[in-house]
């Protein structure tokens, strides 16, 4: 593999039902900070069924240029005929660095793509720069310069690695959506597109789509959600999470709960957040009457904003808040509430 | 019926995090347990098992000591255990475990192979969809539910806001969710009988059709470059106001974060 033909930052920009996912903004983001550190340009490429009207919206936050695999099979996405959509523009356009969003479709995608075309992946990266591998000169060694620094935590966010994949190309790696920024938009810009189509012909890894079963629950994952706003045994029983949910609502956000409050039959065990629930990243993570059991923060310390609310004032959840306010939670919570309700009706 | 489940023992994370010297994980130092998705996966294959008369085999790459893990399953309910274990694929990153795999795989009988969407200690969710690369079968990711009807299965594959109900032919490969099944308990009888069951152990011999340039650390794309614990973030502020100061305190740091 001569790594020298390699160049340009690729992106996946993911789309479902003709809409761009905002991981695609996010990535567009991102490799232009590598692009710059590179010297070189980004290149979002736009795979689904009648898609190429989207193209701009990629120009407009930031794209240089657009490939687009327009394909009646690529209509709704499945494994295969988007692997070859990839794996072929790869093959053929030779970026140096791939990403991909760790989304329920990327985390397929990206393995697969990967595996086809025998490179390396680092999945869920939450930091990606430009640097030198081996960081510091080891002896014996040779150490190269602009390689992609991949950082991801692992162990449950135990442990952060930082991963380089010196002698593949492109470097790949899934991207958590939610950490990176996406850049300003700018209305009007009108992408430079690159219409590629490798052909699809189906054959027994076409799976077939039998149905398409949208919104799942009423409720979303609250994996996925940006707002959690959280209950614990200091709600005191299920009829105290309407203001909690009142919260929520205000702020777009999630409830969920800690272990106690499913053990006590006041939530169903999906809303969960701990070493036996789900592990959430939210933007904020609201813990309202939540101790702060080591299982519990588990779950949810790696939320990039933490605020508790809690009336004893040596409860360990205080030692991973970012923000930690000591007082009774039925005053505070619906209070808080009107109040930020009265806020966003200004703003709007 | 064959089915073939790859499980993975693991780290139990409440034990603590080692690393050897190079960086990678010491394995050896930390408690284990078996992947929970690759349970839920395991659970869905001995739910064959009970349905049509699968034959189940578990398969693990790992330690020797990742015998114990073949043992439990066995003691849930599989048939046979087969260890993947030599020096020489140490240290692999999910492409040189993805082509280990599939090497062990081309050696067995299979029409549907399972694999746990993603294991706790690495998070990656990449080996059973890159398995599925090697061998070239198809692969559904994701599955939240699982049926055999005919030579094919259907299966209820999770996305984000959504779920596609999807058919592949067999053979194919299914990562399982934890959300799967609540995976059944070992029986005393199982244990007993598990803990005299042979095991089949496999070293890089065994494996077919596989380059010495795509195994263990040497054949791995990806290298560390630094790995260490996470630098938990100490406390951050504490405040005890009285109730009205507290809203607006809360709401001053939403609107600095711009969150509002």
């Amino acid at each position: 593999m001569n790594l020298e033909e390699y160049k340009g930052v690729y992106v996946f920009a993911q789309q479902v039902d003709n809409v761009i996912n905002n991981i695609a903004f996010e990535l567009i983001g991102k490799g232009k900070d590598l692009a710059e550190a590179l010297g070189t340009e980004v290149t979002a490429v736009l795979v689904g069924s009648g898609v190429k009207e989207l193209a701009d919206q990629l120009a407009e936050y930031g794209a240089d240029k657009v490939i687009v695999v327009d394909d009646p099979e690529l209509k709704e996405y499945r494994t295969e005929p988007y692997t070859h959509a990839l794996a072929s523009v790869i093959r053929n356009y030779k970026p140096e660095i791939f990403l991909v969003g760790a989304t329920a479709i990327g985390r397929d995608l990206g393995p697969r793509v990967s595996a086809r075309i025998h490179t390396g992946l680092t999945a869920d990266c939450t930091q990606l720069d430009i640097g030198d591998f081996p960081l510091t000169p080891v002896p014996g060694k040779e150490q190269k310069h602009n390689q992609l620094l991949m950082t991801r935590p692992a162990f449950g966010g135990n442990t952060i690695a930082t991963i380089a994949c010196p002698d593949f190309r492109p470097q790949m790696a899934t991207v958590r959506p939610g950490v990176m920024q996406k850049r300003e938009r700018k209305p009007g810009v009108k992408a430079n597109v690159e219409e590629f189509n490798p052909g699809f012909t189906p054959d027994s890894k076409y799976v077939e789509i039998m149905e398409v079963v949208k919104a799942v629950s009423n409720t979303v994952d609250i994996m996925d959600a940006k707002i959690l706003v959280s209950g614990g045994r200091g709600m005191g029983g299920s009829e105290n999470f309407k203001m909690l949910e009142d919260l929520a609502e205000v702020l777009g956000g999630q409830v969920s709960c800690s272990r106690a409050v499913v053990d006590a039959g006041w939530k169903p065990k999906d809303l969960q957040v701990g070493q036996t629930g789900k592990t959430v990243r939210p933007n904020v993570y609201f813990a309202i009457g939540i101790s702060g059991a080591i299982q519990h923060l588990a779950g949810m310390e790696e939320s990039d904003i933490i605020i508790a609310i809690n009336k004893d004032e040596t409860a360990p959840i205080f030692e991973v808040a970012d923000y930690g306010v000591v007082g009774d939670l039925n005053k505070i919570v619906p209070a808080l509430t009107e109040k930020l309700r009265a806020e966003l009706a200004k703003n709007a | 019926m064959k089915v073939v489940v790859c499980i993975k023992q693991v780290p139990d994370t409440k034990g603590g995090v080692k690393f050897n010297p190079d960086g990678t994980l010491d394995r050896a130092a930390m408690m284990t347990i078996m992947n929970p998705d690759d349970k839920a996966g395991l659970e869905a294959a001995l739910r064959l098992k009970d349905q049509y008369g699968a034959e189940v085999t578990v398969l693990t790459m790992g330690l020797p000591k990742a015998e114990d893990v073949l043992r439990e399953a066995m003691a849930m309910g599989a048939d046979k255990g087969v260890l993947v274990t030599d020096r020489v694929l140490g240290g692999a990153d999910t492409w040189a475990t993805s082509q280990t795999l599939a090497g062990a795989l081309r050696n067995m009988e299979y029409d549907l192979i399972i694999t746990g969407r993603q294991a706790i200690d690495g998070d990656t969710a990449q080996v059973g969809p890159q398995i599925s690369e090697h061998l070239n079968i198809p692969v559904i990711s994701y599955a939240q539910n699982l049926k055999v009807e005919g030579d094919s299965v259907i299966v209820e594959r999770q996305f984000d806001d959504r779920y596609h109900v999807l058919k592949a032919k067999m053979p194919c490969l299914i990562t399982a969710l934890a959300e799967l099944n609540e995976p059944r308990y070992m029986t005393p009888g199982g244990i007993f009988d598990a803990c005299r069951a042979e095991i089949t152990v496999w070293g890089r011999a065994d494996l077919k059709d596989v380059e010495d340039s795509n195994l263990g650390l040497k054949g791995s794309p990806t290298q560390i470059a630094k790995a260490s614990d996470k630098v938990r973030k100490g406390a951050g502020e504490k405040v005890s106001l009285d109730p009205g100061e507290s809203v607006d305190y809360i709401v001053g740091k939403l609107k600095e974060k711009h969150v509002i």
